[in-house]
């Protein structure tokens, strides 16, 4: 099926089996493969996305139901040059090891902060419990999201 | 885990969802937040024909409280129901609920519909259609009917959903507003299935006494249910301490837990007790 949506801001057209999911049409048809595939049911988290704003299991989405949404990957988080501020936030706490897990994380706390700067730590636990980790023991990694708050709230304010 | 092959179809009206629904003669499966069924597929625990998408279908989206209750259509999100601020006075017990539904991803894709029509065992959102007696609202070609909760649920994973039905929304009755409530549930990490879990509400008369008791247990039993004996214990009496205990073990004695690898029956049903006891103490401390 012809399917077309945008990707990282950018338009883009594809044409893929209904069965094909969102993880892998944009890892395979696409060449993002930035957007990591783990468990492949919907566990794990490392195929995090975001979809018209929301942070989704690219694994537990079709390609075919992107058609017409807007969907940001790793790569869409990432500056032209350098780090975004949550990406230095990841590297100056030492939130990855083998790193696998990381675009997820990346992806899941980017939606987050977008949505709630002032998440507490509690609230920053809670949501990344659907991302697992098997390098870090999360704390390095929940200390990189709540100190990446500040950049989030400087353009929420920015925004309003 | 690629998922099998099937024929995809989005249709934009829930009539033509049902006509599908028949010309597949059950073969083919109906696709909402695809949370469950989708890895369902992975695994090849189910090989649809056909998957019906109803992502163009937005009149199932609505969330609205009328004066005869809470109406949550089909393809209201986890989300939805998190991010609604009137919800959590119109009805705190759904709420609370179904803020145990899985992980943030899934939340934001996950409806009240699919985990109605897939009736899990240990699902919040069955749990409290039947502990609040809701009433569903079904399509198929033969016309509309509504159905109560209690004759909605037939088994684990099993429904009154026929080949060719829908759910179109679900009706909750309306929550006064005094009312006395608790949701507890136990699971070994956040978000996970329960082992178990309880939904109790009741009202208070004049006298200080528990009315119109209510507790619907999950995970320990094959389909969310009442459990009555114990309702019945409780109905007419304060909210005590003695109280919860005599309730929780009637409660204990009624479940009928699935032995599995996650936990033996007899953990579960003594996970129902100690669940029933800490429900009446929070519904109790309310005010």
């Amino acid at each position: 099926m012809k399917i077309r949506f945008q990707l990282n801001m950018k338009p883009v057209e594809t044409d893929v089996p209904s069965r094909t999911t969102l993880a892998d049409c944009l890892r395979h048809r696409l060449g993002y493969t930035g957007t990591h595939v783990g468990c492949e049911h919907g566990v794990c988290g490392a195929c995090t996305v975001i979809v018209d704003g929301d942070a989704v299991r690219s694994c537990l989405m079709l390609a075919v139901q992107a058609d017409g949404a807007s969907v940001t990957t790793v790569e869409g988080l990432t500056p032209d040059e350098g780090l975004s501020a949550l990406q230095a936030s990841f590297r100056r706490h030492h939130a990855l090891q083998c790193g696998f897990c990381t675009p997820g994380m990346l992806t899941t706390a980017h939606a987050l902060l977008t949505d709630e700067p002032n998440a507490d730590r509690e609230r920053i636990r809670h949501v990344l419990s659907g991302n697992l980790c098997r390098c870090t023991g999360y704390i390095d990694i929940v200390e990189a999201v709540y100190d990446a708050r500040e950049s989030y709230a400087r353009e929420d304010k920015n925004r309003s | 885990m690629k998922l099998p092959e099937f024929e995809y179809l989005a249709p934009s009206t829930a009539a033509e969802v049902v006509q599908l629904l028949a010309s597949y003669g059950g073969s083919a499966k109906i696709l909402a937040g695809g949370q469950t069924l989708l890895p369902t597929m992975a695994f090849r625990l189910a090989q649809p024909a056909a998957l019906i998408d109803l992502r163009k279908l937005d009149s199932l989206r609505h969330i609205s409280i009328e004066a005869s209750g809470v109406v949550l259509g089909a393809r209201a999100r986890w989300r939805d129901i998190e991010d609604s601020r009137v919800l959590r006075a119109a009805h705190p017990l759904l709420v609370e609920a179904v803020s145990h539904v899985a992980h943030y991803q899934v939340r934001n894709r996950g409806t009240v519909g699919g985990s109605l029509a897939h009736a899990d065992p240990a699902a919040e959102m069955p749990c409290i259609a039947a502990t609040c007696e809701a009433e569903l609202r079904l399509l198929s070609p033969r016309g509309e009917r509504r159905l109560a909760a209690k004759d909605f649920f037939l088994g684990s994973l099993l429904t009154a959903l026929a080949d060719d039905e829908m759910i179109l929304d679900v009706r909750l009755p309306a929550w006064p507003g005094p009312r006395r409530w608790a949701f507890t549930e136990f699971s070994r990490r956040p978000g996970d299935f329960a082992l178990a879990g309880v939904a109790l509400y009741f009202d208070l008369d004049a006298e200080g006494r528990a009315r119109n008791v209510h507790i619907g247990v999950i995970g320990a039993c094959y389909y969310p249910q009442r459990l009555t004996g114990a309702e019945r214990i409780f109905e007419g009496q304060a909210p005590t301490p003695g109280t919860a205990s005599r309730v929780a073990d009637a409660a204990s004695r009624a479940a009928e837990p699935l032995n599995d690898q996650h936990a033996s029956a007899a953990y579960r049903k003594a996970l129902v007790g100690t669940l029933v006891e800490r429900a009446i103490a929070t519904a109790a401390a309310r005010s």
